[in-house]
């Protein structure tokens, strides 16, 4: 492992929250780091603050202490739109919801990276990794009309086409069936294995985890061995 | 539940909408029902009672009595034209007067108001001029030169001058007054020794009453009037006043409904909201159990809880307005108004229920069938869009209400209808107009280089049914806002213009023709000006289509009157400038000379139509035209207008004098009474008296509509504001997902911002052309007004778009950038 470069570094991470007049410790003091081309599974209960770390890692939060180091960038030294664009061209998101746009086709909803970081071949990479994930023939249809793996799918194939050095995945299969979880699955190590991508998912799964290189154990907000 | 609902916010929108739908309703109707009363009892005092009878014989003691058993109050007066003089030998002057001797207790409406001295500060009078003492109209203090305190010789006696007469109730009902005014008690009049057998005298009664007893004692004396014998209530009274109070009654209509509509939309747009953020706690619910009718009743009763509250609440508001209205019409009123009365209270209650049923409920019904399955699919059961005929039922039953409450059947269709076209057509115009621009080969030249353009305008097409939805609903704002702001302005403005300051305050009849040139120059010679001066025939209409007209051929008993008299008849070769043919053509000079043209109210009365030939009596001879022409013509402007108009070839063989309106300034009154002694024959009316009191009047209502449009302008805002919101969490959504995707704030603004500056610029198109359309529609068919399209309006509506929406991207963008992607996306998942 050490002759690979780490591409994602936390150290002494920590999120409190204010509710009320209570401060609520959501996670503390978490290090981590993930080599390049490792799969690593956060695992825990529910509650145990593994989403918002994967939510701090990827920069969609800022923590309340520590530092994520991202591919050699100081992630909490860049400013918002900054750790967006670095967010655009290295990271790929799968999330347990989707979160695909309701008013964009199938299409358009894999176009939206390459979109918004203004790469003119757009439609063509978009419409190549929807046939990757079998979907080649239903890239005019709205969410709404594809099934949950299908769409799940369809986000695969979004976080995909970036060509993302590292893919961040939030409980990817807990919206969905086993069977059509276990297609999608497979599909996100076949896609991570072809690309060499780094990967971080959270899950609850122990079986899923057991399919990661490493597991990382959370508890009430701190790694456990 | 409800307290929990009411933090959220939408639930907020949605009482506010209906608190102002019900309060604008409530003091409208107040506004009907008291002030409206009120205004007809001051127009009755221009007739100075509510019923007036008038005979050219003494009214039988049988009469008089009637009126008073019925519990009605009673007045007389006596009328005639006699000479006044003051001095004797070389210095004495003297004066025909309209003499009218009046009993105690006239004027039973409205009041008489004198002066100590001409010119000076006048006030009212309890009643009229005491025995022995006489009133004089300013002419004729000048005209005789009989100052306050002289005495004048009237007949047989002699009479002290005890004060200048400044306004008389009737003088405004009938301003044909022939000769300047003289007031005295009826109990001098046998001394003077003028009322004899086959003396010209009009004899009047006068009654005042309540409603009821007054159209009781109408009835009965209208059975028994003889020959000479007619009695005028309002309806035959100056057709001037009657405009003004129903333009205003129009005028506040209108505005109830407009803000009522205008509420029925923010509730609509507020309860789709809620039931979009209330989808998730309806599938949860299914799942635990809850049956369909079980959620529908508990919203239901969440939504009854809070209409009932809101209605309550908007009754109180109302009826706060209608006490702030009635003070600012204390001057226009000239006593207490009549007491308010529940009814216009129950009214718009009910109001707010139809609101709340008929725009509320279909959105909300949607949360019944929400499948449970959307616990597990966020996308399942996304409640469809309730179109403009799932609101058809509540449209109707609010158009009915609201017809009710207006009593304008006319006016609520036009209102309704009208609404409901504007919302179809802007939807439709809005769906094409957003998926053309994100095409339009410019907005493709801007894209190119700026991606976040380029995606805002992609969003514009993939959104452009929820756009269109939310484009028509701001149109629909901004048309109420730009009605209310500009085109009230240009209405009232039309108004204001339809009496003008300078409209003419004397009319002289009589002129004969060979006194036209002297006329015109001692016009010219005082500075008057070049007066219009039209020739005047009259004739009585004799046949219609070879038919007889006769007076039993009418039930209204106007249009009896109408063909009674004798018409003023005129002739012209060119359409009088404050004249407009409304249908048919006017004449070519020099063409057929049996020709008519006929004014359109007129016409209608009297069910005479294009193409009818109608045959006068002129001077003895049968004058045969055809009806060519109908003119529609302005009475409030005080211009001298003719019912029926001829080519000069067919009329100016007649008999004929001429008749012209000017106006003269302060100090004409000595032009006028070297007028009338230079030309003894010639008749000067004054209307200035009544022009005053036309233009105080309009200006007080003006002031009391402007008011109450502050009603429909905060609807207009509820709506605005629900538009804008309606697709903030969507949007808000989108934005984290493109963040998360590698959006920089520059471009999540600037997508948004391209996307709503196109949004606004097609609904401040759209507002800007619905405005002048329905402005148009309502000066045109409403208020009978011109109303020349307003370049500005043109353009403020779309620039008060784009300001709206650019204000609007520029909040939402902070919201959305300011807001964690994280949490979004989690409270949305």
């Amino acid at each position: 492992m050490t002759t690979h470069k780490a591409v994602l570094i936390a150290r002494g991470i920590g999120k409190t929250v204010r509710s009320g007049d209570s401060e609520l410790v959501i996670l503390r003091d978490i290090d981590l780091a993930v080599t390049s081309g490792e799969a690593l599974a956060i695992v825990g209960a529910s509650g145990s603050g593994k989403s918002t770390l994967l939510a701090l890692l990827a920069g969609l939060d800022t923590p309340s202490a520590g530092t994520v180091e991202l591919d050699g960038n100081d992630l909490f030294a860049l400013d918002e739109d900054a750790r967006a664009e670095l967010r655009g061209r290295i990271v790929g998101f799968v999330f347990q919801s989707f979160q695909l746009l309701p008013a964009l086709s199938a299409l358009e909803n894999v176009m939206l990276p390459l979109e918004l970081a203004g790469r003119p071949d757009a439609e063509r990479a978009a419409r190549e990794v929807l046939a990757r994930v079998g979907l080649g023939e239903r890239l005019q249809h709205a969410p709404k009309h594809l099934s949950g793996g299908e769409q799940q799918r369809v986000a695969l194939a979004r976080a995909f086409v970036v060509r993302p050095k590292l893919l961040l995945a939030d409980e990817p299969t807990g919206s969905l069936d086993a069977e059509s979880g276990e297609g999608v699955i497979e599909l996100l190590f076949e896609l991570n294995r072809a690309a060499g991508t780094t990967l971080v998912m959270v899950t609850h799964d122990e079986h899923l985890a057991a399919r990661c290189d490493r597991v990382l154990r959370l508890a009430a907000g701190r790694v456990v061995p | 539940m409800l307290l929990r609902d009411w933090r959220a916010g939408e639930l907020r929108v949605l009482a506010a909408a209906l608190a102002v739908a019900v309060a604008s309703v409530t003091s409208v109707g107040f506004f009907a029902d008291r002030v409206g009363r009120a205004l007809v009892r001051d127009a009755h005092q221009m007739l100075g009672a509510d019923l007036v009878l008038i005979s050219d014989h003494p009214w039988s003691e049988a009469s008089a009595r009637e009126i008073v058993r019925r519990g009605l109050a009673r007045a007389e007066a006596e009328s005639f034209i006699s000479m006044a003089s003051r001095g004797a030998g070389d210095a004495e002057r003297s004066q025909l007067a309209g003499v009218k001797a009046v009993s105690g207790g006239y004027p039973l409406r409205g009041r008489l108001r004198i002066a100590p001295a001409p010119g000076a500060p006048d006030a009212p009078a309890a009643q009229g001029p005491a025995p022995g003492s006489v009133w004089l109209e300013e002419r004729l203090v000048a005209a005789l030169d009989a100052p306050v305190g002289s005495r004048i010789r009237l007949g047989a006696a002699e009479f002290r001058v005890a004060a200048v007469l400044t306004l008389e109730p009737e003088r405004g009902a009938n301003f044909f007054n022939i000769a300047p005014r003289l007031m005295m008690n009826l109990a001098d009049v046998p001394a003077t020794g003028l009322v004899q057998t086959g003396s010209r005298v009009t004899y009047t009664l006068y009654a005042a009453g309540p409603a009821d007893k007054i159209r009781a004692f109408e009835k009965y004396a209208q059975a028994r009037l003889e020959r000479g014998q007619r009695a005028d209530d309002l309806e035959s009274g100056r057709p001037q006043v009657r405009d003004s109070i129903e333009r205003a009654q129009r005028f506040l209509g209108l505005t109830a409904l407009l803000a009522a509509i205008l509420a029925g939309v923010a509730i609509a747009l507020a309860t789709r909201r809620f039931v979009e953020r209330h989808l998730d706690g309806c599938a949860v619910m299914r799942c635990l159990g809850a049956t369909q009718g079980r959620l529908l009743a508990l919203y239901a009763g969440e939504f009854s809880l809070l209409g009932l509250a809101a209605c309550a609440a908007g009754c109180l508001a109302g009826f706060g307005a209608q006490q702030a209205l009635a003070g600012l019409l204390a001057g226009l009123l000239q006593a207490e108004l009549p007491a308010p009365t529940p009814l216009p209270a129950l009214q718009g209650f009910l109001v707010g229920l139809v609101l709340l049923l008929g725009f509320a409920l279909p959105p909300l019904v949607q949360l019944r069938n929400v499948p449970a399955v959307r616990v597990m699919r966020r996308e399942a059961g996304a409640p469809r869009r309730a179109t403009l005929a799932a609101y058809a039922t509540g449209l109707g039953a609010l158009a009915a209400l609201l017809v009710w409450q207006s009593g304008d059947a006319r006016l609520g269709a036009y209102v309704v209808g009208g609404f409901a076209v504007a919302v179809a057509v802007f939807t439709v115009l809005a769906w094409v107009a957003l998926r053309t621009l994100a095409a339009a080969p410019v907005a493709r030249a801007l894209g190119a280089r700026r991606p976040a353009v380029r995606y805002g305008l992609a969003n514009l097409r993939r959104h452009a049914r929820g756009n269109a939805v939310q484009v028509a609903s701001l149109a629909l704002g901004l048309t109420a806002m730009l009605l209310l702001s500009f085109t009230r302005n240009e209405l009232v403005d039309a108004w204001r213009r339809a009496a003008p300051p300078d409209a003419p305050n004397r009319f002289v009849l009589g002129i004969q023709p060979d006194q036209l040139a002297p006329v015109r120059r001692f016009f010219a010679a005082q500075g008057i000006g070049e007066p219009d001066i039209y020739p005047m025939v009259r004739g009585r209409v004799i046949e219609r289509d070879g038919k007889p007209v006769s007076e039993k051929d009418f039930q209204d008993e106007r249009a009896k009157r109408l063909v009674e008299r004798e018409f003023n008849l005129s002739y012209a070769d060119a359409l009088p400038g404050h004249n407009e043919v409304a249908t048919g053509a006017w004449w070519a000079k020099g063409g057929d000379p049996h020709q008519f043209s006929v004014e359109q109210g007129i016409a209608e009365r009297l069910g005479w139509k294009l193409g009818d030939v109608l045959q006068f009596e002129v001077g003895g001879e049968p004058v045969r035209g055809r009806i060519t022409s109908l003119r529609k013509l302005r009475w409030d402007s005080m211009k001298v207008n003719f019912f029926v108009i001829a080519p000069p070839a067919l009329l100016e063989r007649m008999p004929t004098s001429y008749i012209t309106a000017f106006r003269v300034g302060p100090g004409g009154e000595r032009a006028m009474n070297e007028l009338t002694r230079e030309f003894t024959n010639l008749t000067v009316v004054d209307i200035g008296a009544a022009l005053r009191q036309a233009q105080s009047i309009i200006d007080q209502l003006i002031s009391a509509v402007q008011f109450v449009f502050l009603f429909a302008l905060g609807a207009g805002l509820l709506v605005l504001y629900s538009a804008l919101v309606a697709t903030e969490d969507e949007r808000r959504r989108e934005a984290a997902v493109m963040r998360v995707y590698g959006a920089s704030r520059a471009q999540v603004a600037g997508s948004q911002r391209t996307e709503f500056l196109a949004m606004g610029a097609t609904a401040g198109v759209l507002a800007a052309a619905g405005a002048a359309a329905i402005g148009q529609l309502l000066a045109t068919r409403i208020f009978d007004l011109d109303l020349p399209p307003s370049p500005l309006l043109i353009a403020a509506g779309p620039l008060a778009g784009l300001l709206l929406l650019s204000l609007n991207a520029w909040l939402s963008s902070r919201k959305v950038l300011r807001a964690s992607p994280a949490l979004t996306l989690r409270e949305s998942a």
